[in-house]
């Protein structure tokens, strides 16, 4: 009796805005009525209901029966689609771009496979919940620099440890020599560049060489303490993705010819952005690709100018197996805007969806998991007003490994803070 | 003798041609028929033509006839728009940072235009008809900026520039000055208290400055050759300029303290009017904007990239607006002002603004914040045919821009575009070279330039 009259109070409390209230993800069961579902997989459900409970979608169709202990949601008007996945970011890993403190991403030195993106991920970066509430669920966390930089981790965007968010893969970053000008501002001789990409092929082949013969002792007495080898061994016996940086056309070619020449068996193209110069080369090399930001300039100054918007299109067309990124940290928000503009220009809407729902889950091994809605999978999707490539569409309600998560943030704050701002003008 | 005529004649005719190029650029005619017009000043026309005469928005209004000889241009099923105006970029520039002193007001860009810029033709495929080419911010106050009309295809200068538009002076507040100046030479500003008392020094001398050729004015007026002007400065000259509203002050800043600061400053200054650029935390500041009657031009979800931009929020151009300031959104970005239009639809997944207001945030608003609202920015009679056609709606993600007019004269077709739109082809060059701008580049052309400078000079 009591119990009820203290919740009693406490509710009053809550909605006449006495206690500051703090919104948290929840945990529950959940009935997502008369929406239309977007399954990705399995085409559209008009009017459907979709129950969440322990963390995954447990019942999912026009036909079925609500948990008595569910929290219903109606969505009637409102479309359901499952988390973005973003094949490429450095979310979590840099939280201020001109201060290299708050940056965690590029470790000293060429080659330290060993660098873990999941151990310097903030969970309680800025960046995240103003991420996740454009749809944006589930991100590759990764390593720069350098010829191995690290291993990239999958996140789900919620939770406070890494081990809460992670997301189920990691996968080894490698950057590709690069015969290519960094930026307009790099002015080395085309020698100069050659010379660099010559010494750097040849870098990168003793490392493998190395990694392949400590291979043969790993477990053995003979073991000494190199993580950095050692953290290679899984690729070189293909247990592990390896996510090659690669760009130029020549470069991936050269990419290809070595990916083959050294039998890795989980390659990973990322970047790519002159993939549409060796289309056919890629697709008959059966290598999966990540590519992004569609939102660039063109790679050479003689380029159509919409080769970035196309790219993704003109893989995909070749038969490419082509997910999209963003490359981005702060941005990746922008996630869905970018294959909004690979759909406009080529790829279709269908297909661009694809790019950063189910294409990348089946890229890292997790297609039975993530990436659409269907029975069994992780419950990462979330509630919209339309189409959530379009600016104008709102993302109502957001569901990230099974947690109701709220939809504020920072930028959220200071909206509602300073649309009409207390004091305003006068003191 | 008649070759001797003949030369004459053609050295004649070549003198004119001459006199011409620089006095005249291209105009066109045409009829854009039964298109969706998006007027922004007044509202949505559906099935409207817009009749162009010789540069000039002749007439609006259905079943509009064209002239003799006046080209047609069937926009049904389209969106025709005012062309989109960038009031910060760095396109079509040599260079774009003094970097070496906190004070270069006597500089300018319009010294180092580069028509030849393929980032020109880039942006009008996305709509883009003017730019306001602006110094950089290495410096408290920089030099003096261009606005340009995206007439590609030139290799004269003087074709770009848009004649009559009112002269504009890039400002810089915060980190950028305070990195290059402070922290990089030992100087002057080193921090926002810094900045304010260069920039009040820098006033308060051009005042001296301009009172002292007055003086010696009234002094030669009265027959007395005693008093000495002041030394001619060039620097002086155009601070005096800013101090008389003939040179209206961009400036960049972010954080919401130093834009008040320069709001105070410019009190007791006596200037009326300035417009900020970034703003990041202008929305924190926007009652008193608006009760000054400043501008702002930012971006629409830049953050994060430094620490003066951590605490904003994608909402600003949204908060700014309501709370009744002129507002533009700006690319800052030869990538960004390709999508322009996109970046202003950002708005309405960010505080849900109207058609109309999204879209003004890329026309008439930049347009009067360059001191041209009344030549561009809108679709209305007498009006300079500065109009770009999208294939869907400009503010939906899938809308395609189609055809980009300046003056009249269609500079980019989607459906006649050739892949290579260079102008300074190097014969030698088999391929041009490839390169990735590098995320680290990404943000900030701001400070384009000052990398590169900074190290040769001040760190050898």
């Amino acid at each position: 009796m009591i119990r009820n009259i203290l919740s009693l109070i406490c509710c009053l409390l809550f909605t006449q805005g006495l206690v500051a209230q703090v919104d948290k993800a929840q945990k529950g069961t959940y009935a997502l009525t008369q929406a239309t579902l977007v399954t990705v997989t399995n085409g559209i459900i008009e009017n459907g209901t979709m129950v969440i409970r322990d963390g995954r979608i447990t019942a999912m169709g026009s036909n079925v029966t609500i948990p008595e202990d569910a929290t219903t949601i109606n969505c009637s008007g409102h479309f359901i689609y499952p988390g973005f996945i973003d094949g490429g970011t450095t979310l979590g890993l840099v939280e201020i771009g001109s201060i290299s403190l708050t940056q965690d991403a590029n470790e000293l030195g060429d080659f330290t496979p060993h660098m873990q993106a999941l151990t310097a991920v903030n969970p309680n970066s800025v960046a995240i919940p103003v991420t996740r509430v454009n749809g944006v669920t589930t991100v590759i966390a990764q390593p720069t620099g350098g010829l191995f930089p690290g291993t990239a981790a999958l996140i789900n965007l919620v939770g406070y440890t890494p081990d809460q968010m992670y997301a189920g893969f990691k996968g080894i970053v490698m950057n590709f020599p690069s015969s290519g000008k960094r930026g307009w501002w790099d002015r080395r001789s085309e020698e100069d560049v050659k010379k660099e990409y010559d010494k750097n092929l040849k870098n990168l082949n003793k490392l493998w060489d190395q990694v392949k013969m400590f291979q043969t002792v790993t477990g053995t007495d003979n073991e000494t303490y190199r993580p950095d080898i050692k953290a290679m061994v899984p690729v070189v016996e293909g247990d592990m993705a390896l996510l090659i940086e690669v760009n130029k056309d020549s470069d991936i070619k050269a990419a290809i010819q070595w990916v083959q020449d050294r039998g890795i068996k989980k390659p990973i193209f990322t970047g790519v952005a002159e993939g549409w110069r060796v289309a056919k080369e890629l697709a008959e090399a059966k290598i999966p690709v990540i590519t992004g930001p569609v939102l660039s300039t063109p790679t050479r100054p003689s380029d159509r100018y919409d080769r970035p918007y196309a790219n993704a299109g003109l893989m995909h067309k070749a038969g490419v197996k082509v997910a999209i990124r963003t490359n981005e940290t702060e941005n990746v928000r922008n996630l869905p805007f970018n294959a909004g503009f690979a759909a406009a220009y080529g790829m279709g809407v269908e297909e661009a969806l694809k790019a950063i729902t189910i294409t990348p889950a089946e890229i890292f091994g997790l297609d039975s998991q993530i990436g659409s809605l269907e029975v069994g999978k992780v419950a990462n999707l979330f509630v919209s007003t339309g189409d959530p490539f379009e600016m104008k569409t709102e993302i109502k309600y957001l569901f990230i490994a099974g947690y109701q998560v709220p939809i504020d943030n920072r930028h959220i704050q200071l909206y509602e803070e300073f649309l009409e701002r207390s004091p305003g003008l006068k003191n | 003798m008649n070759n001797m005529k003949y030369n004459i004649f053609s050295g004649f005719l070549l003198l004119l041609f001459s006199v011409c190029m620089n006095a005249q650029t291209q105009t066109g005619s045409m009829l854009i028929k039964n298109g969706t017009v998006l007027t922004v000043t007044n509202g949505t026309m559906e099935n409207t033509d817009v009749l162009i005469v010789d540069g000039k928005i002749q007439d609006i209004g259905q079943n509009l006839r064209a002239p003799r000889g006046v080209e047609e241009i069937d926009a049904t099923g389209m969106h025709v728009m005012p062309g989109i105006i960038d009031a910060h970029s760095h396109i079509g520039l040599e260079t774009v940072n003094e970097a070496t002193n906190p004070v270069t007001a006597e500089v300018y860009v319009g010294d180092a235009l580069n028509p030849l810029d393929v980032s020109i033709y880039r942006a009008l495929a996305g709509g883009v008809t003017a730019s306001h080419a602006m110094h950089g911010s290495a410096n408290a106050i920089g030099g003096q900026c261009e606005t340009i009309k995206h007439r590609y295809g030139t290799y004269n200068p003087d074709d770009i520039r848009m004649d009559g538009a009112p002269r504009t002076v890039k400002f810089a507040l915060g980190e950028n000055p305070m990195r290059v100046h402070g922290e990089g030479r030992g100087i002057l500003p080193a921090t926002r208290m810094g900045i304010e008392q260069v920039i009040r020094r820098a006033f308060a001398e051009a005042k001296e400055y301009k009172a002292a050729k007055a003086q010696y004015e009234e002094a030669r007026k009265n027959g007395d050759n005693t008093v000495m002007p002041p030394m001619y400065s060039r620097r002086m000259e155009a601070l005096e300029g800013i101090l008389d509203g003939e040179i209206i002050i961009h400036c960049h800043a972010y954080r919401a303290d130093e834009i008040y600061m320069l709001m105070q400053v410019c009190k007791d200054f006596g200037v009326d009017y300035l417009c900020f650029h970034h703003a990041n935390e202008g929305f924190k500041v926007a009652p008193d904007l608006a009760a000054f009657g400043a501008a702002a031009s930012v971006f629409a979800d830049w953050w994060s990239f430094k620490f003066e931009v951590y605490y904003s929020t994608a909402y600003n151009a949204t908060i700014l607006t309501q709370n009744g300031v002129l507002t533009s959104i700006n690319s800052d970005s030869g990538e960004l002002i390709r999508h322009l239009y996109h970046e202003a639809a950002k708005t309405q997944r960010y505080g849900g603004l109207t058609d109309d207001e999204a879209l003004a945030l890329i026309t008439i608003n930049p347009a009067k914040q360059l001191g041209i609202g009344d030549r561009v920015g809108s679709i209305e009679k007498g009006k300079e045919a500065d109009i770009t056609i999208f294939k869907g709606h400009p503010l939906s993600i899938y809308g395609i821009p189609m055809k980009t007019n300046v003056d009249g004269v269609i500079y980019f077709d989607r459906e006649n575009d050739p892949n290579d739109m260079r102008l300074d082809v190097n014969p030698e060059e088999a391929m041009p070279a490839f390169f990735l701008d590098i995320q680290d580049y990404k943000h900030e052309n701001c400070m384009h330039g000052t990398y590169q400078t900074f190290n040769t000079l001040f760190r050898g």
